[in-house]
């Protein structure tokens, strides 16, 4: 493989970039499951479903694209809430098996519904960033990926900033952290719950609409809904910089793996992250960042 | 002998054992062993008055009861769960076409199509040591992802992106070319399996799964080795998701790695959820659920097209809806699946007219 150090570089940029995407749907995971010990498998519905909405805002009703973005995350935090309130709540606290399921069958729901309103066909966003790659010295990315980096970067600093500094943000730490006392302190944990899950749609649809930009918009966008798995596992399940981290990790493992090994097995960049994944597991049994659980007798 | 003289028809009408010997008995009355005879009879005749269409049916629900029972040993009863398995499924497939390539008869190429299966299943098990819920069940994932490349990766032994064609089975020189014989074949293995399964329920390691689902620390507390116990239960079920591979792969006749994938896993938890989780007879509803379902489905749509024309095209749509239906509503208002159901039903009309509860 020609190119040498420009060609590394290129393709590290493109994984960091990749990994910021990733980072944000796996924050869709960790936020549900800290919050309520769910682990979502329906997350990468969520993410085409943001994209299906985008579409629709951008290009058949011509609304400019920040203020599109900003209606598709109004419009997907809603269906976040619907979800929540309407499948989700009589399964806290329920076996992992049952909860697994029911995310699944919730997957095979919205995307009957999204098959329903939008079709299988593949669509794209029209002409939104240019498509010639800014070029910074020997790093040619393109526009798209530029700015899904700058708003994935947005994004994590403000949810960040939530979690810390907003009250209802505090509330969903406390009520992540133990739900009696949280209970007991007067939050409504309920509401946490239809909050979290708006927001986990919330981050979905942003990373579905940047994802659709780079990749395109037709259902095998839900593959990254397995995809990014590896992602939130890797971090640990209920850390959000594990999430962050683990994007990057993957992004940028995925990144170099598909330039460098992929010409020789086809599709091993598919799987890298999986085995990673299995490795690190094998070493902290609760990823990088995530809580041990001890348990006494 | 002198017992079941004395009352034919006596149904069980409360726990009357006195002895660890009766409480383990696969049938508590004279009754219940000769309605299982007459179930296991009438298994074989029915078919006979079949149509090859039927036939096609029950040899699927067959295959896929196997798969279930497999399973639903891992997470049924020993509450591991594994996203995996329709990829061991797919290791007993492509063991059993590449062994009968070899020239090895369908009798010797079976059983160890169910062995690999269940060696895979063991590594992939491995995990077990160190994780345990979602961070298992997504270690599982990780098997099926690998095992998935790598089936459309080894040309030479899965015949990879090209689908690969397997023979039928011939038993004595007679070719079990019909959906008749075949569903004979599929039949006797599932009833020798699930015969099996129900009486490993009643031994010290059936017995040594349930207690790691129920609390794995007290189970390991009262002396039973917890990564023992887990891996053999990894092999174990992925063994019965092998063989049902290897009945699978010349029943169609022509596999590929895409039968194989996440989906085929995702059906797979969908039926022991269906049917019931931990329960033997619940793999066999699950199965056949299942199997039915997407036929009713269609039929179903077939009759609504004069009122809508365009749904022919909009089977998949409805297919998946469905489906992800059947599962959330099972578990919102039946988690314990159509073998609860069965067994409500039985027990109100075992009390009946003096149930005092519903």
């Amino acid at each position: 493989m020609s190119g040498g150090f420009g060609f590394f570089l290129n393709l590290l940029v493109n994984g960091i970039v990749v990994g910021a995407l990733y980072a944000l749907v796996a924050l869709g995971f960790v936020l549900i499951y800290k919050a309520s010990g769910v682990l979502n498998l329906a997350q990468g519905e969520l993410v085409l479903l943001g994209a299906y909405i985008g579409l629709t805002f951008t290009t058949e009703l011509q609304i400019p694209f920040a203020l599109a973005l900003l209606l598709t995350i109004v419009v997907s935090a809603l269906v976040g809430v619907a979800i929540e309130r309407a499948v989700l709540r009589p399964f806290i606290g329920e076996p992992p098996i049952s909860i697994i399921m029911v995310t699944m069958g919730l997957s095979f729901l919205i995307k009957a519904v999204i098959h329903a309103i939008w079709g299988t066909d593949m669509r794209s966003f029209q002409g939104l960033f240019r498509s010639q790659p800014i070029v910074i010295g020997p790093v040619a990315i393109s526009e798209v990926f530029l700015w899904g980096l700058v708003a994935a970067l947005i994004l994590l600093i403000l949810l960040n900033a939530f979690f810390k500094y907003s009250m209802l943000g505090i509330a969903m730490r406390a009520t992540a952290d133990d739900e009696q006392a949280a209970l007991s302190m007067g939050i409504s944990v309920k509401r946490v719950l239809a909050a979290t899950w708006a927001v986990a749609a919330m981050v979905a649809a942003v990373g579905g609409i940047f994802l659709g930009n780079i990749a395109g918009v037709n259902p095998l966008l839900t593959s990254y809904g397995l995809k990014v798995l590896p992602v939130a596992i890797l971090g640990g399940l209920d850390s959000i910089p594990g999430a962050i981290l683990g994007g990057f990790i993957i992004g940028i493992l995925e990144a170099l793996t598909g330039g460098y090994l992929d010409q020789y097995l086809t599709g091993i960049k598919e799987v890298v992250p999986f085995v990673v994944m299995i490795l690190i597991l094998l070493i902290k049994p609760y990823g990088l960042f995530g809580k041990e659980i001890i348990e006494r007798v | 002998m002198l017992k079941l003289l004395r009352y034919p028809f006596a149904l069980e009408c409360g726990v009357y054992v006195t002895t660890y010997e009766q409480d383990h008995a696969l049938h508590q009355t004279p009754l219940a062993v000769a309605r299982g005879w007459l179930i296991v009879a009438l298994l074989y005749v029915i078919p006979l008055l079949l149509s090859n269409y039927h036939l096609s049916i029950l040899n699927m629900v067959a295959i896929y009861t196997i798969a279930a029972l497999g399973l639903n040993l891992l997470t049924g009863v020993t509450g591991q769960i594994s996203v995996g398995h329709g990829a061991f499924t797919g290791m007993g497939a492509f063991t059993v076409g590449y062994l009968m390539k070899q020239g090895l008869p369908f009798w010797v190429a079976m059983p160890l199509a169910g062995l690999a299966a269940a060696a895979v299943g063991a590594f992939f098990g491995l995990p077990s040591a160190r994780l345990k819920g979602l961070y298992l069940a997504i270690a599982s994932l990780a098997a099926q992802v690998i095992l998935t490349f790598f089936f459309t990766r080894a040309d030479w032994f899965t015949g990879g992106i090209h689908s690969m064609s397997v023979r039928r089975p011939s038993f004595f020189g007679y070719t079990l070319s019909g959906e008749l014989s075949y569903f004979y074949l599929a039949l006797t293995v599932a009833l020798i399996l699930g015969l099996f399964a129900q009486n490993l329920l009643r031994t010290r390691m059936g017995r040594a799964f349930m207690a790691v689902r129920d609390r794995d620390l007290a189970a390991e507390v009262m002396g039973i080795d917890l990564f023992r116990t887990k891996v053999t239960a990894f092999a174990l079920s992925a063994f019965y998701a092998g063989i049902a591979g290897a009945i699978w792969a010349p029943y169609v006749m022509i596999i590929s790695p895409e039968q194989f994938e996440f989906h085929l896993s995702i059906e797979l938890l969908a039926m022991i959820i269906i049917g019931g989780m931990g329960s033997v007879m619940g793999s066999v509803y699950g199965a056949a659920f299942m199997t039915v379902m997407p036929i009713v489905v269609r039929e179903l749509a077939m009759m609504l097209e004069p009122v809508f024309p365009s749904i022919g095209t909009k089977l998949l749509l409805i297919r998946d809806a469905a489906f992800g239906a059947a599962i959330v509503l099972f578990l919102v208002f039946e988690p314990e699946g159509l073998a609860k159901l069965w067994r409500n039903i039985k027990d109100y009309f075992r009390l009946w007219p003096f149930g005092y509860q519903r």
